[in-house]
């Protein structure tokens, strides 16, 4: 192989799995150790740069990180990312000082945005500081999209969102709330600079069976329903529930459910438990709270007597699968009705767009989804982008919040006549860590404690109020512990080829057998010969240039290194070091100056 | 040394072997010597073949005199027994160890230092006492322990890392050993594992005195230009002879193991080292033919590695003095101790 080119801030960001694994590149480690030393403004403020709306996040984020985290593979549970974010939230000061003041001489372009989600929030976010005026025409009376609309109050508090929105709009946004866009062509003819739309994936997909017309007073659409609870206009529904669908929708109805009066709640499924949407935490809180879940259960008809509800008729599944786990075929073994009230439909989101003349250049494919350019956000009309759900269909806050940052690269190059595509670099920053011999500076020691819990207010309280927030977050008990499980991958080993003797005593001490000397040769064969077989190919090797002494190479297998450190410690030459890798991030100011430090790389 | 402790947590696809342990369940505590010794691969090797071997750790008996070569014992097999001597002493502990229970597996960990100077007699005589143990000499060319003097090992026109030249020629063990009758004789390099560990192995397996001498930088003060020691010197002049593949008892050799230029020799309990052997028709079995090879070699500057002479066929200690088999600590109390009458009875023989 090659040696691996570790001047590409790519490299290393990839070691960092969680930020990696995180749309929106948020310094994970980075904080996790700010919260360690008790710099929790800090810790927030590191979180907010990149993900925006760290209080927000810091419950109701998807987590894409801790999937990814190398933890979950040394042992089984990744270190606890999303908790400790709101850790930070929860401790830190006030941060009014700290964020962007209004700019006075504006730069004579105006923006405006629509709808008031994370995805337009986060375009004003990075546009305001540089002089942009801009507009967010929002059609309900509050902003925030659905995660006000949708989110139950239980999991996210109303005070935690306007508190995160407000820090935006105060930069000098011109908010008009209670104002739909009728249509995108008036919207244009007002001469804005640029258009961003981030207007939602706003219709809940409805399911046509026999019954669904008579019994419609007591079939909900899952996202409508919700905004109605949670703008007070629904506040009740039947004893026994159904919820139809099993992904995080269905787990917001159930329950939800459970704190307008119902007192039996089921989810119906129609596959198996391994096929659902929902995030394993969002299954286990429903859980929790006695909601039963019912698999292989595949809805046939609404049961409607004298013009009411009474039940719904289900056909019962089975199922044969390969050796992958994946479904070869399904049969139909019997039928059963299932009594209820009422029914919820979670079944799903499209996106919808009736507002958005067809005649103006704004293409659309054959799902009535706008085209638009992955790496720009752009569509097919120069000037007009789009980013969160939106663009691509129903995903999540944290994407919602990576696109509007790209689309606000985009709109600034746009504003600017550059080309679009040339997009603003990456950057990176590499220090050494060592502080003395076996001294470094970050807490290196591996410690074995396991995942924290999160303590939940009592299954009795919790139903008292609809808005009472279950989760209560980390306290000390908890997070100084949590912080330790993170493995600091952002301490990246670094090699120096021409500074190695051989001895072995890194590739001895290694305690997850990390390194080989080995002779050269093509990645496959490699990957086999190794200290251990490197048999994750989503992580890389780490290949070094030629030795001095037998011209052969050092290889790391990214895979299990816990960045402990003791290859440092080891090594008598220096030739690893343990350095702090500051991943330099673009946004919408670093197009605006295009003057990133150039990459920077160890000894 | 560092300071923190090797973290328990480990690759989860470690092999395990014939008792269920892996690699890491053979390891000690960390290494206090320093960074990059060749001592600290030595240890990593051994762990690697006791491992490979499945000895059960506590059928181990590790045994040292001073230095940081005899350091080792704390190094790896923590659930072992263990006895760090008194300096060049090792040979008497464990003569005597292996007198009263044979059925443990011995393992001498000592120095060049330790070994050539002050422990010489008792180094020689545990050979002619053909003691069945793995004698492991991790050989630098200095006293590391007390910074870097020349050991008896120091080949003439070393440099010392100040300086000053080696004008007395040196001991080497493997020719002073096959002189001596030494039953097993090796030599290796720390930084070879490849090399290494099979001889380790087949050191352990074969019943007498192995002699495994491991060339071992000392990466402080025996590792600059001019050392004859350091681990570029040795990777220079380093010449294989031959490389060991140690096959366990009942196990089947495979065909590249048996191509041409291959010597076996069966060990006692039926497991064979198989010896590849590197250009000259190198034979591992004569003894005054291993004498003359390595003498002319090391005329010639050259350091010579591999399996260099077994002798599977000759007794060893016990098999000599007719020591019981069975340990002491097993054999029951009124025989171990049959009182005065049966003392006096022993007595009136040789009045
Ligand atoms: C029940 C439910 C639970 C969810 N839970 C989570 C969760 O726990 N974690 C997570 O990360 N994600 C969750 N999501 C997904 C997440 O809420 C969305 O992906 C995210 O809010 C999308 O952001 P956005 O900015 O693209 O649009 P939205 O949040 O949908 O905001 C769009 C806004 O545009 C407004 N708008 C639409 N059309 C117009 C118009 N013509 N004129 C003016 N305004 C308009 C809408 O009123 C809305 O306020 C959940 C979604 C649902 C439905
Ligand atoms: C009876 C006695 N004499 C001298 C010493 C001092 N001493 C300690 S270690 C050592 C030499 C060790 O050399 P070596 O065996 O080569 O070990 P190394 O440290 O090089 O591995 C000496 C002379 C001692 N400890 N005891
Ligand atoms: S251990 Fe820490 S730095 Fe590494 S992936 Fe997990 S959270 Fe990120
Ligand atoms: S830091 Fe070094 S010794 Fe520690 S796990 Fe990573 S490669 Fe291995
Ligand atoms: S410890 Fe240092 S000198 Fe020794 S092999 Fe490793 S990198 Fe090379
Ligand atoms: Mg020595």
């Amino acid at each position: 192989m090659q040696p691996t080119d570790i001047t590409d801030p790519q490299y290393f960001h990839k070691v960092v799995d969680c930020q990696w694994g995180c749309p929106a590149h948020t310094d994970v480690p980075g904080y996790i150790r700010l919260i360690a030393q008790g710099r929790f403004t800090d810790a927030y403020m590191l979180n907010r740069q990149a993900n925006v709306f760290p209080g927000i996040l810091g419950r109701v984020c998807d987590r894409p990180c801790e999937p990814a985290c190398r933890r979950g593979r040394v042992e089984d549970k990744p270190v606890a990312i999303c908790r400790l974010k709101r850790v930070a939230a929860d401790n830190r000061d006030d941060v009014a000082a700290l964020l962007p003041k209004p700019v006075q001489q504006k730069n004579g372009k105006r923006v405006a945005l629509v709808g008031a989600g994370p995805a337009s929030l986060t375009v004003a976010n990075d546009l305001l500081p540089l002089g942009y005026e801009v507009v967010i025409y929002e059609a309900l009376d509050v902003p925030g999209g659905l995660m006000r609309s949708n989110i139950p109050s239980f999991r996210l508090p109303v005070e935690v969102l306007d508190e995160e929105i407000g820090m935006i709009v105060g930069m000098g946004a011109d908010l008009r709330l209670g104002t739909p866009v009728p249509s995108m062509k008036a919207l244009l003819a007002e001469g804005y600079d640029a258009v961003f739309v981030g207007s939602g994936a706003p219709r809940g997909k409805n399911l046509k069976l026999a019954g669904r017309d008579a019994a419609s007073a007591n079939i909900h659409i899952g996202i409508a329903w919700l905004e109605s609870v949670a703008f007070g206009h629904i506040d009740r529904i039947g004893e026994k529930v159904l919820i139809i669908g099993v992904g995080n929708t269905a787990m917001d109805c159930c329950r939800t459910s459970l704190r307008l009066g119902a007192k039996s709640v089921k989810v119906m499924a129609r596959k198996p438990r391994q096929f659902f949407k929902a995030s394993p935490w969002e299954l286990e809180d429903a859980e929790a709270e006695t909601v039963e879940i019912v698999v292989n259960h595949a809805p046939k008809s609404f049961v409607v007597e004298n013009g009411k509800l009474v039940g719904m008729l289900f056909e019962k599944m089975e199922y044969q699968f390969d050796e992958r786990g994946r479904i070869t075929s399904e049969k139909v073994v019997g039928e059963i009705l299932f009594p209820c009230d009422d029914v919820v439909l979670a079944i799903g989101q499209e996106n919808a767009f009736p507002w958005i003349e067809r005649d103006i250049g704004i293409e659309f494919d054959k799902w009535e989804v706008p085209v638009v350019d992955p790496v720009t956000y752009q569509g097919t009309r120069p000037g007009v982008f789009f980013g969160g759900d939106a663009a691509f269909g129903p995903k999540n806050i944290i994407w919602a919040v990576e696109h509007g940052h790209q689309a606000a690269i985009s709109i600034h190059s746009y504003c600017q006549s550059r080309d679009l595509h040339e997009r603003p670099p990456y950057g990176m920053n590499l220090t050494t860590s060592k502080m003395g011999t076996h001294e470094w500076a970050f807490s290196n020691a591996y410690d074995p404690v396991e995942r924290r819990l999160v303590p939940h207010v009592s299954l009795k309280e919790r139903f008292a109020k609809l808005d009472l927030e279950v989760e209560l977050g980390f306290g000390p008990e908890q997070f100084v512990k949590e912080v330790e499980r993170c493995l600091n991958c952002d301490i990246q080993t670094v090699f120096t080829a021409k500074l190695c003797i051989e001895c072995d005593a890194c590739v001895d001490i290694c305690p997850t057998r990390c390194l080989t000397i080995t002779d050269n040769g093509e990645e496959t064969g490699l990957r086999q010969r190794l200290s251990a077989p490197a048999a994750n190919l989503e992580q890389a090797l780490y290949v070094s240039a030629e030795l001095p002494q037998t011209r052969r190479v050092m290889v790391k297998d990214e895979d299990l290194c816990i960045h402990c450190s003791l290859c440092a410690e080891r090594c008598p030459t220096g030739a690893w070091d343990m350095q702090k890798f500051t991943l330099k991030v673009p946004y919408a100011a670093a197009a605006a100056d295009a003057d990133l430090a150039p990459a920077r790389t160890g000894t | 040394m560092s300071f923190l402790q090797k973290p328990k947590v480990s690759h989860p696809g470690l092999p395990r072997n014939e008792l269920g342990l892996t690699v890491r369940d053979y390891e000690g505590g960390m290494s206090t010597l320093c960074a990059g010794c060749g001592h600290d691969s030595i240890t990593a090797a051994l762990i690697q073949a006791v491992f490979e071997l499945s000895i059960p750790p506590h059928r181990m008996a590790k045994l040292s005199g001073i230095g940081c070569s005899s350091k080792t014992p704390a190094y790896f097999a923590s659930a072992s027994h263990g006895f760090n001597s008194v300096h060049g002493r090792m040979p008497s502990v464990a003569t005597g160890a292996n007198a009263a229970n044979g059925e443990l597996v011995y393992i001498g960990l000592s120095g060049d230092g330790d070994t050539l100077s002050i422990g010489l007699g008792q180094f020689c005589h545990a050979i002619r006492r053909n003691l069945n143990m793995l004698y492991l000499l991790e050989n630098n060319g200095v006293y590391g322990l007390t910074k870097g003097q020349f050991s008896a090992s120091a080949d003439v026109g070393s440099k010392a890392k100040k300086g000053e030249v080696n004008q007395q020629p040196p001991i080497d063990p493997c020719l002073l050993a096959l002189s001596i009758g030494c039953t097993f004789v090796a030599r290796s390099f720390s930084g070879d594992k490849a090399h290494l560990v099979p001889l380790l192995k087949a050191g352990m397996r074969h019943r007498g005195f192995a002699l495994v001498d491991v060339i071992s930088p000392c990466v402080t003060f025996n590792d600059h230009e001019g050392s004859t020691k350091s681990y570029q010197f040795t990777r220079k002049n380093a010449q294989v002879v031959t490389y060991a593949d140690y096959v366990p008892p009942a196990t089947e050799i495979r065909s590249e193991q048996a191509a041409g230029t291959v010597q076996s020799v069966t060990l006692h309990d039926g497991s064979r080292v198989l010896l590849r052997k590197v250009g000259a028709d190198y034979d591992a079995t004569d003894r005054t033919g291993a004498f003359d090879y390595v003498s002319r070699h090391q005329a010639k500057g050259e350091i010579v590695t591999g399996l260099l002479f077994i002798d599977e066929g000759k007794p060893d200690m016990h098999q000599v003095q007719s020591l019981p088999d069975q340990p002491l600590n097993a054999v029951p109390y009124g025989k171990l101790n049959p009182g005065q009458k049966a003392l006096d009875a022993i007595q009136a023989r040789f009045r």
